[in-house]
């Protein structure tokens, strides 16, 4: 389980998150929504200690994340998957190398162990037989599916995902949600993700918690956020004349 | 201002002589990187360091019309002002144009399409594992490609010497090999060992902190090669006046 309390962040004067409380379930798939520049990527990348908060803590299992110095985060940090809004794929490495990679680093399996594995990841994300292929020879939903399997080479216990639907279509931005949703039954991985997509939002939220300003406005599940009476959450999720009139029909 | 990047600087070489996760990786990258920095920059020092050992002499034979001077002075000259400055100043003025911008570009290029990032979240030491094998490979191919330096440059000079008619073949072997010193090839050493320091992380460093997109890349990159330069020249000061 991850916690995250009292996280505030700025930067300069730009105070982004103002004191955010969450908890994040393994075995569900917990959403940050909110409009651009609400602070969800930040908290995201607070969590994953690429920004470290001014104020607050990021509990992993009952560890402090933030009090940790880089040694001590290792272990924790080799439990972490984590898929970028652009893949961050190492486009000097092919696709086979760049799932291997942290293998490489961090365990002791042969040659041939280390293959398997990305062999298994590759067609857990139905790109079995692209090995030798380069990142620039890669689509959009493709390098988001290269990016799942190098997430989930070490067999994570934490999922990050942030944007895993930004620039891709519709249906492949649903298989990328379903295979999301696949690894986080498969591996029981507290999985947090970062998005605008509404499909994915009443698609695979199990927890949902909704930023605005920089604060925690709204949490609940997608089942609930139909019914919801808050209306900068409304204004956010059925912005649409269209998902409006949804709305008012459901 | 100066000196918040430089105890930037100084915390970012902390991170990166950060014991390895693995050194079999690391070496690996520590071979390509020496390939990189060494076997690609051979040509480009082989043509220039020839080509100024070869002015080098015309101009000092132009320089030196008197009679009562032995033209085998030329050689002399030109051998102790290759050992002792062109060779390693050049050769690392070069370097920081064409190694230096290729390292700040391509880990700011990694910094802003996320790929550090990516790195640190699965526990890599991102400045060991992109800064730590360019700069020893560096401090090792760099003094290994101003000793070729210094060879063709000589060579370079016995050629144009001998083209121009301003030396004879003889007169100028005479004068490379009388009253050579050892010790001026290691104060060659010595500067390009610190100026491959230098081109390695100050490149690294402006690549690293890189933030924005591909201007802001390209920007960082020539911010690195102008400092590289100049602390190239300040280096070179420095050390001239430590060991001579």
């Amino acid at each position: 389980m991850i916690e995250v309390q009292n996280i505030h962040k700025s930067f300069g004067d730009n105070h982004v998150l103002r004191g955010i409380d969450a908890k994040f379930e393994p075995g569900k798939i917990s959403l940050i929504i909110g409009g651009s520049g609400s602070g969800k990527s930040t908290l995201l990348k607070c969590m994953v200690g690429l920004h470290a908060p001014e104020q607050g803590k990021v509990i992993y299992n009952g560890e402090d994340f933030t009090r940790m110095d880089f040694e001590a985060r290792i272990p924790i940090r080799k439990e972490i998957g984590m898929l970028f809004q652009n893949s961050a794929l190492f486009d000097s490495m092919t696709v086979e190398q760049n799932i291997i990679f942290p293998l490489e680093m961090f365990s002791e399996m042969s040659r041939s162990e280390k293959v398997d594995r990305a062999n298994y990841c590759l067609e857990r994300v139905n790109l079995a037989g692209r090995n030798k292929l380069y990142p620039a020879e890669l689509s959009g939903g493709m390098k988001k599916r290269v990016g799942i399997a190098r997430a989930i080479s070490m067999s994570p216990k934490y999922l990050f995902v942030d944007e895993p639907n930004s620039g891709l279509d519709p249906e492949t931005a649903i298989l990328i949600d379903e295979l999301i949703s696949e690894l986080t039954d498969e591996y029981q991985c507290t999985t947090v993700v970062v998005t605008h997509d509404m499909n994915s939002v009443m698609g695979i939220g199990d927890y949902i918690l909704f930023l605005y300003k920089g604060q925690k406005w709204w949490e609940g599940s997608n089942k609930e956020i139909a019914h919801t009476d808050v209306e900068e959450l409304n204004n956010f999720v059925f912005a649409s004349p269209f998902m409006k009139a949804a709305k008012e029909r459901f | 201002m100066f000196f918040t990047y430089f105890g930037q600087y100084l915390l970012l070489l902390r991170a990166v002589f950060r014991r390895p996760e693995k050194w079999k990786i690391y070496w690996k990258e520590i071979i390509h990187e020496m390939n990189e920095i060494g076997v690609g920059s051979l040509g480009l020092i082989a043509i220039i360091s020839t080509f100024v050992g070869a002015v080098m002499t015309m101009q000092i034979a132009f320089q030196l019309v008197s009679d009562l001077i032995p033209t085998s002075v030329i050689g002399q000259i030109n051998r102790d002002s290759s050992i002792l400055e062109l060779s390693p100043t050049i050769t690392a003025l070069v370097l920081a144009g064409k190694v230096g911008s290729s390292i700040s570009s391509q880990i700011g290029s990694m910094r802003v399409t996320e790929q550090i990032d990516a790195l640190e979240i699965m526990g890599i030491n991102a400045p060991g594992y992109l800064i730590l094998p360019k700069i020893l490979a560096g401090i090792t191919m760099i003094p290994v490609l101003v000793i070729m330096s210094i060879f063709l440059a000589l060579m370079g000079g016995l050629l144009g010497g001998s083209l121009s008619g301003a030396v004879t073949p003889a007169d100028y072997l005479n004068g490379i090999t009388d009253g050579f010193r050892g010790y001026t090839v290691a104060v060659a050493l010595v500067k390009a060992f610190v100026f491959g320091f230098i081109i390695t992380s100050v490149s690294a460093f402006k690549g690293f902190y890189v933030r924005g997109g591909a201007l802001e890349v390209g920007q960082a990159s020539t911010r690195g090669v102008v400092i590289s330069c100049i602390s190239i020249l300040v280096a070179d000061y420095i050390v001239t006046a430590l060991m001579l």
